[in-house]
């Protein structure tokens, strides 16, 4: 059996899509397989079902594993048959010391109590095995995240791990780690464990991978054998994009403007790391009636570059100047950036755009509830008057404005979302991943509620990891990539594979 | 919806159906509460528990939790607690004693002269807002969690009460100071007397009873007619009239008989008006909707804009002079500033609030539930007594009784 690895037809639906449509997967033993794809194409999805975060039962097909049929229940089982999974955020525990960490849950006992001495001992040995040079007994918030990463794999051989997947392992590493850790990854090859590696970072992909399987819309597209390095970036890029594009964006003849925003030499740091720049000194303007896409990979620094300019809610140690109809604005409070006339819908609407358990017409009012204020009182008739006059333009599908907001679909709550900013009456609305995980109907909808509103005279920026939606309803696109704007392109330049090489463009090395 | 599948839902389906739009928690909170006050009329020898008397010691005796508890909803809507609130009250005892009452001697407050009795409340209100502007700015500038500033507030203000009191007592308080904590409205029955009302009648009592309920009727028939007007989904008019109509009788039957006993206390009379006030704002200024958002969720809140420091600070002002509110009523009821004062009236406040419909995780609470929840406390408590149930099972049932109100919640919100 050559195979380690093989999953047949992977079918998965969560209700109202279909994350995962007949997926197929072959790894061999000691190959290092990439999957790519664009975010949400499904990637993770599959190996949540590979891993039994999804259990069996959930989906559909077939997952081989050493030659056998696989049902695992949970994370235990797979585990258990040495399939580990690291996560792009790591699972570390940070009061805990590295030892500690990678025996987790895995203790080394005597005698019903833990056998500290072997437990030091053994760790060392591993630590040895991926190359961290560090005391066992020291704690993992003391060490860089290079070495964390490390720690997480340490643990996984200290679980007999053999097949070892990697969800975008050197997202969060400087170019030193990321390449020892590479190496380790070929060194692990080398005895004989197999490893699957997603990642954005087509370069690495291209140096270190054996095979590359590509996975769009749910879909695997084809594998590529990346021996006698005959496949490049471009190559890689072509299989991510090269999709049909299908009426699924309305046409929109834009109107432009004067200019109604502008950014200058914005820079913002980390809020915890503070040395770290993650957002370099981006210049950027939104005329009136004008759509602008902002693209980039997860953590290039698309959403850290809207919450700065929106009142200062990310980052630390923020620098550059905001312009709204020509005139410098005072963003450093939330509420100055909405008085200025910005806005900003969350790419996170459960946790940082809605409150769950209180209805429509409250989360409608929520940011602009001085509106609604008479004499003192906050009228709450008016609340329903407004927000069913919503209901009805954005087509909220519920029975009234007073539904509790957590019981409807994501379509309506994005609809939610989207009617609370716009009746702050902003001139700029900033919409990060408008359309995340609604369905392709309630999306439709959202692009026609985008336009209708630049054709008000408003300005819109669009922050979105799906590259067909930037390229469907965006005016002009902006890339971003490691927090620097790698280009610029209008509706007729704009394509996939242009996009793809600005937000893929690395920094300019100026030291080393 | 055909007529077969309306069959099949039978009775409690329809009736479901019709009670949409009623808050069926907080009504039911409110049965549980006439449920157990019908319990002790029909339990407790000659049906002590009614009594035009017991009426009124149910009251002045409750006050002062109740006026902590409104306070604390607020507190807890917003995701936080407040521990230190029984302390604060008997710090603020101790100030109003020295500021009213003549100041011990050898305590270095001699200097001060004795205040007049308002003054002297208001001053004490003062302190507590300002000890509130202290723990608010630790909660809501320095971002320690309410429970660690506010145990430290519990230990810190009864200490500060033992310093001020210097482990005696202050008082006996002026006659208008107690009557705040122990007076009634025209106790004499001046006015019944001058109108020829039968000497049982105290007038006054009875004509507050009627003020109540006309205003009941009038704030419920303007909200009603407000919202028929913008089209907004009301009550089933039998319900609507069916609970202003229980309300009312509940408020004829409880007025009457407190005219039959001293008449209303002021107690009373401040409650309603602090009751009257903040239902009004918490639902109808943009604080009090803005304490629901964060409760609710803050990182929404905060990124719609509101100024959640400035909030959070705000509510511990505004318990501070709550707090010291209910100190004054204490000291006031017992006639003196005792160190002792308030012992565990926090947890007291804190179940209320939660007997009376609020969630754990913020966002959701009423001034109304909270108050419902005290007197469902008070009641037991009063019943008990009367009943002659020893202090240790009290405690016990007291204890059972907030543990499955509040898992009555949970299920409730599980099943859904």
């Amino acid at each position: 059996m050559n195979n380690i690895l093989e999953m047949r037809n992977i079918t998965k639906t969560f209700p109202g899509v279909r994350a995962l449509d007949n997926v197929s997967l072959e790894v061999k033993r000691g190959e290092i397989h990439a999957i790519c794809g664009e975010n949400g194409a499904g990637k993770s999805t599959l190996m949540k079902v590979l891993s039994g975060v999804y259990p069996h039962g959930t989906y559909e097909g077939d997952i081989f594993y050493e030659g056998e049929i696989q049902a695992f229940k949970n994370i235990r089982e797979s585990e258990a048959k040495g399939i580990v999974i690291i996560h792009q955020e790591l699972a570390l525990s940070p009061h805990l010391s590295i030892a500690e960490n990678i025996f987790l849950n895995n203790e080394i006992t005597k005698r019903g109590l833990i056998d500290w001495n072997r437990t030091n001992q053994e760790a060392q040995k591993l630590m040895a095995k991926v190359g961290l040079r560090e005391k066992p007994d020291t704690k993992v918030m003391e060490i860089g995240v290079g070495k964390q990463q490390l720690v997480e794999i340490a643990k996984a051989l200290s679980k007999q791990v053999r097949l070892l997947i990697l969800d975008e392992p050197t997202a969060a590493l400087n170019d030193e780690d990321s390449s020892h850790l590479l190496d380790l990854l070929r060194q692990l090859r080398s005895q004989g464990i197999s490893c699957i590696i997603i990642s954005h970072k087509l370069n690495e992909i291209a140096s270190i991978a054996d095979k590359t399987t590509i996975i769009r819309d749910g879909k695997t597209i084809e594998t590529l054998d990346m021996a006698g390095g005959k496949v490049d970036q471009e190559r890689i890029i072509k299989g991510m994009v090269g999709r049909e594009m299908e009426n699924r964006y309305p046409a929109h003849t834009p109107t432009l403007g004067e200019e109604v925003f502008r950014v200058e030499n914005w820079t913002v740091h980390h809020p915890e790391d503070k040395a770290r720049v993650v957002v370099d000194n981006a210049n950027l303007y939104v005329r009136r009636g004008e759509i602008v896409g902002l693209a980039g990979i997860m953590g290039a620094g698309r959403t850290e570059l809207a919450r700065s300019v929106f009142g200062h809610s990310w980052g630390s140690n923020i620098s550059g100047k905001v312009f709204v109809n020509g005139k410098e604005v005072d963003v450093r409070t939330i509420r100055g950036a909405i008085d200025a006339g910005i806005a900003y819908a969350t790419e996170d609407r459960k946790r940082f755009g809605l409150n769950l358990i209180d209805d429509i017409k409250r989360n409608i009012s929520m940011a602009s509830l001085k509106k609604f204020v008479k004499r003192g009182l906050v009228d709450d008739n008016e609340e329903f008057r407004v927000g069913s006059s919503y209901r009805e333009s954005m087509n909220i599908k519920a029975p009234s404005v007073l539904s509790i907001v957590g019981k409807l679909s994501g379509g309506n709550q994005q609809k939610v979302v989207l009617s609370q900013w716009i009746n702050t009456a902003p001139e700029i609305l900033i919409l990060d991943e408008p359309t995340r995980g609604i369905d392709v109907g309630a999306k439709y909808e959202i692009y026609l509620i985008i336009q209708r509103l630049v054709d008000e005279g408003k300005g819109v920026i669009v922050i979105s990891s799906e590259l067909p939606e930037l390229l469907g309803i965006c005016d002009r696109i902006y890339a971003i990539s490691e927090g620097v704007i790698t280009g610029e392109a209008t509706r007729a330049e704009a394509s996939p594979e242009l996009l793809m090489k600005y937000m893929t463009k690395e920094k300019e090395k100026s030291n080393v | 919806m055909s007529d077969a599948s309306n069959a099949k839902k039978g009775f409690l389906g329809g009736l479901s159906e019709k009670l949409e739009g009623v808050n069926l928690r907080q009504n039911g909170i409110f049965l549980a509460l006439l449920g157990l006050i019908i319990f002790f009329a029909a339990t407790t020898p000659n049906a002590a528990s009614i009594t035009p008397t017991n009426w009124s010691n149910l009251v002045v005796q409750n006050g002062y939790i109740l006026v902590l508890a409104i306070g604390m909803v607020m507190i807890i809507i917003a995701g936080h607690i407040d521990l230190s609130v029984g302390s604060l009250a008997a710090f603020i005892g101790a100030v109003a004693g020295v500021l009213v009452v003549r100041p011990l001697e050898q305590d270095g407050w001699d200097w001060l002269p004795a205040l007049p009795w308002w003054a002297g409340i208001l001053g004490a209100i003062a302190v507590g807002a300002l000890v509130g502007v202290w723990q608010g700015y630790w909660v809501a500038y320095v971002g320690i969690p309410a429970f660690i500033v506010t145990l430290a507030g519990m230990l810190l203000f009864r200490g500060m009460a033992l310093m001020t009191l210097q482990n005696s007592n202050i008082g006996p308080f002026p006659d208008e100071f107690r009557a705040i904590g122990n007076g009634f409205l025209d106790k004499e029955n001046a006015l019944g007397t001058a109108i020829g009302l039968p000497e049982q009648f105290n007038a006054w009592a009875l004509i507050a009873t009627a003020l109540g309920i006309l205003a009941i009727w009038f704030q419920a028939v303007r909200t009603r007619a407000g919202r028929i007007k913008y089209g907004q989904p009301t009550e089933p008019s039998f319900w609507f009239f069916g609970k202003n109509i229980a309300l009312s009788t509940m408020v004829a039957y409880v007025g009457f008989q407190l005219s039959q006993a001293n008449g209303i206390p002021y107690t009373l009379i401040l409650l309603v008006f602090l009751i009257v006030i903040y239902t009004m704002v918490m639902n109808k200024t943009t604080f009090g909707r803005h304490i629901y958002a964060i409760g609710g969720n803050l990182h929404a809140a905060m990124l719609s804009g509101i100024n959640v420091r400035r909030v959070n600070f705000w509510l511990f002002v505004n318990m501070g002079a709550l707090a010291a509110l209910s100190g004054v009523l204490i000291a006031a009821r017992m006639n003196s500033a005792v160190p002792k004062a308030g012992d565990g009236f926090e947890l007291d406040a804190i179940s209320s609030v939660f007997i009376g419909g609020a969630a754990v995780q913020g966002g959701v609470g009423t001034v109304t539930g909270s108050m419902v929840g005290g007197l469902i406390q008070g009641v037991l408590g009063n019943g008990m007594n009367l009943l002659s149930v020893g202090i240790d099972a009290q405690m016990t049932i007291k204890g059972l009784v907030l543990l499955l109100a509040v898992a009555f919640d949970v299920w409730s919100k599980n099943r859904k």
